[in-house]
């Protein structure tokens, strides 16, 4: 970290990590009860691992996703002969994607979206009137 | 004591101290949902008294006067951002950095008078 952060990098690194969190959560309710041959080769939910960046400099600090993980629970075995994916004992392996709670962890997301576009809105208006004091 | 501090009174500082806060408020929102995140704040009150009689900047009086929030219901994460608090203190906060700022224009104003001699 080399340039010291100010409110607007607080907020846009947070809005690009709540961006991220969107996406994995679109991946996952994408893939949502897709099948696969093998248990190896079956989807599985992906989240991100945020990890707060400190700057001693100004005392602020914002978040970052430090990585992305394979998460939730492994895909569930299904008899099903007609499928064309199925396996030699007539099985395939179903990703086990929680939807409800996909769908919920992304109206929180999206409302910490929201949260950090207002920081930014606000902070530009003031931002903005500074620049005309004395005018 | 500088110039500024002589024109401007209080409310140089107070507007620094404001300014710092914004920031401080606005990580808290950013790491709403970072596991193990502790909220802070800065006690403005003692900050700009401290800041006023010792003569420090700002900065140092605010890194003295910087607290951890304790949270109403803690979370099972460790995290203690409450959105609602939060959100309460950055709108108020912003809503007195303009006060401030207002309080700065018309000491501007009041000057600029007196310079043309209206």
């Amino acid at each position: 970290m080399t340039q010291p952060l100010n409110v607007f990098t607080v907020a846009g690194r947070a809005m690009s990590a709540q961006l991220l969190r969107l996406n994995t959560n679109a991946s996952n309710l994408a893939n949502a009860g897709s099948t696969a041959t093998t248990a190896a080769g079956a989807y599985r939910a992906i989240k991100p691992v945020f990890r707060t960046s400190y700057d001693n400099a100004t005392g602020l600090a914002t978040v970052d996703v430090e990585r992305v993980v394979s998460a939730g629970p492994a895909a569930t075995k299904r008899h099903d002969p007609g499928n064309p994916l199925a396996n030699a004992d007539g099985d395939v392996f179903v990703s086990a994607v929680d939807e409800t709670q996909e769908l919920v962890e992304m109206m929180e997301t999206s409302r910490q979206y929201q949260n950090n576009v207002e920081v930014m809105n606000t902070a530009k208006t003031l931002v903005l009137d500074t620049l005309k004091l004395g005018k | 004591m500088a110039l500024g501090d002589d024109i401007f009174g209080i409310h140089g500082k107070a507007l620094e101290l404001r300014s710092q806060r914004l920031g401080l408020l606005a990580s808290n929102i950013a790491n709403a949902a970072t596991p193990g995140f502790k909220a802070r704040d800065i006690d403005f009150k003692t900050a700009l008294a401290d800041a006023e009689r010792t003569g420090e900047t700002t900065g140092t009086a605010a890194e003295n006067n910087l607290l951890y929030r304790v949270p109403l219901q803690p979370s099972l994460d460790g995290n203690t951002v409450e959105l609602n608090t939060e959100q309460t203190q950055f709108a108020e906060n912003a809503v007195q950095y303009q006060t401030t700022l207002s309080f700065l224009n018309g000491r501007i104003g009041t000057l600029t008078r007196a310079l043309r001699g209206e």
